[in-house]
């Protein structure tokens, strides 16, 4: 297994002060790593500093191997301005590639290509002429990750994949997601729902109010206290 | 009907009406162009904050000599200016305004574009705040310091355009059309890159893209079309010229690129109507240009609302 990323002593937090320090993880090709917490433990903001939208606080986060920087396909969670964008499913998949296609004006036909076998991947290629704001939320979704798809081939961020969708819907793309990770994507997942992380995930980890509570594999995850604990929350919470 | 088109042939022989047909045409092209965008981005407003800030940049720039002129007169004891003074004096006055008026209004478009979401005064107040107070310096200082006789005259053309259009001089007419090329050249080959910015500018960066730079450049340009458009229809109405076609054309197209044509259409086709239509009847270019985009909006919000009603 050869590591793609590695996290280092990690410390993040705003101007005000430290959400969270002390991350120490690995990810490495082929894993599917879900990272658990609570709301305001810091994970859209661990998601922002391996994406390199924000600098961390402290400590280094190293991409190994073949897997650069910006090599990282991102599902981000919806925005406002996404939900009635006038666009075509195409387009949207396309502009995946713009960082491919540098300071040249229009897409190559190998850009094109990559689309359209991001959109047959993934189901949607029926769907390409579509307005994406006409479309179901679980197809909203798995046009966002064509788009990622075409970004690269290696590594995928999903943010809260699937906030918002439908119990049908939410599984379907859980699987979508699992099948993508065994064809050899490296997937990393925030998520706050432990069940699916334990279902599908083979690393987990998660990350308490200020401090890393627990990484390691699933198997592992499933033994250790703090797993026992929010699963007991959530259990809790359901009741 | 014969009547009137012998009327309008007798208007385009002045080279003058020639000229505000040509200006009006292409700053609606770059205005609709950006306005898509603007929309999206939900900075709908920052056309109108950036064109009152234009208006006090300009009122600025009439007023900057006849403060020097009072100040010079106050301080010499003879009550006569020396002519040093009136050199400097003449000299400003002899310059564009659009020395003045381009770097502030580009400026303010760049802070008010680039500080997003994060910053201790939202994005919406800004807007507002920066709108009102440039309208209030620069109505204050048109007061104050006036430079022509007539302030409310002078007032109103700057707000609402009415009658500069038609005192364009050929060389007004060459740096427009010389903005508007770029403007345009700048939109079709940075295009991809705006659509990708304008949908998800964050997916955008972390795949390596510099979209704050993209978005400073929609920033100076939104600037650019802003000064540019004050001659035609004033400083109050650029941001109908900026949505209307926009809106109107997200009504009923269904991909980016069909928006962006359509809207494009919509505005060049209000444009062109508007200002004949003003010809004829002698009404204020500006707002008939405006009312032009409206009912063109107001059709298609209702072919919208049938079609989707019949579904």
């Amino acid at each position: 297994m050869s590591v793609q990323m590695r996290c280092k002593n990690v410390s993040l937090g705003y101007e005000d002060g430290i959400v969270t320090e002390g991350l120490e993880f690995t990810v490495s090709k082929g894993d599917y790593l879900c990272i658990l917490g609570e709301n305001g433990s810091g994970k859209s903001t661990l998601i922002k500093a391996i994406l390199g939208l924000k600098a961390q606080v402290k400590g280094d986060i190293e991409w190994c191997g073949d897997t650069k920087k910006n090599e990282v396909g991102y599902l981000p969670q919806q925005t406002l301005v996404q939900r009635d964008f006038p666009a075509s499913v195409r387009e949207i998949v396309l502009s995946g590639c713009v960082a491919k296609s540098g300071l040249r004006p229009f897409y190559s036909k190998e850009e094109k290509a990559l689309a359209d076998s991001s959109m047959k991947r993934l189901g949607i290629d029926t769907l390409s002429k579509r307005c994406y704001r006409e479309l179901s939320g679980g197809q909203q979704q798995r046009v966002l990750l064509a788009r990622a798809l075409c970004a690269t081939s290696k590594i995928l961020l999903l943010d809260e994949p699937v906030t918002g969708l439908d119990p049908k819907a939410q599984i379907d793309l859980y699987e979508l997601i699992a099948s993508l990770n065994k064809e050899g994507i490296t997937i990393i997942m925030v998520s706050h729902d432990i069940n699916t992380a334990i279902k599908y995930a083979s690393h987990i980890l998660h990350i308490g109010s200020r401090k890393q509570l627990f990484f390691g594999t699933r198997e592992d995850y499933t033994k250790s206290m703090s797993g026992m604990e929010f699963l007991g929350t959530q259990e809790d919470e359901n009741v | 009907m014969s009547e009137s088109i012998e009327k309008l042939v007798s208007y385009f022989e002045f080279p003058f009406v020639r000229y505000a047909f040509i200006v009006g045409l292409l700053i609606s092209l770059c205005a609709s162009l950006l306005g898509v965008t603007l929309v999206l981005k939900r900075f709908s407003f920052i056309g109108d904050g950036l064109s009152h800030v234009a208006f006090g940049a300009m009122s600025l720039a009439a007023t900057i000599p006849v403060m020097i002129k009072q100040a010079a007169l106050a301080l010499s004891r003879s009550g006569e200016l020396s002519p040093g003074v009136q050199g400097v004096i003449n000299f400003l006055g002899g310059l564009n305004d659009m020395v003045i008026v381009l770097p502030v209004t580009l400026l303010c478009a760049i802070l008010l574009l680039r500080t997003g979401q994060n910053t201790r005064i939202k994005g919406d107040a800004a807007v507002a705040m920066l709108s009102v107070g440039a309208l209030a310096i620069g109505y204050l200082l048109m007061n104050r310091f006036p430079s022509g006789a007539n302030i409310s005259g002078d007032v109103c053309s700057t707000l609402f355009g009415s009658t500069s259009i038609l005192t364009l001089k050929p060389e007004d007419v060459t740096l427009c059309i010389i903005m508007a090329a770029v403007v345009i050249v700048v939109y079709i080959l940075f295009y991809n890159k705006i659509f990708a910015v304008t949908f998800d500018e964050n997916f955008t960066k972390a795949t390596g893209v510099n979209a704050g730079g993209y978005n400073l450049l929609i920033a100076v340009v939104t600037a650019l079309i802003i000064v540019l458009a004050m001659n035609l229809v004033g400083s109050l109405l650029i941001s109908a010229l900026i949505i209307f076609p926009a809106l109107a054309a997200m009504r009923l197209f269904k991909s980016f690129k069909s928006v962006i044509l359509c809207s494009a259409v919509i505005s060049v086709v209000c444009a062109a109507f508007g200002i004949i239509s003003s010809l004829l009847f002698s009404t204020p270019v500006g707002s008939t240009i405006v009312l032009a985009d409206l009912l063109v909006f107001a059709a298609f919000s209702l072919i919208s609302s049938l079609s989707r009603s019949k579904q």
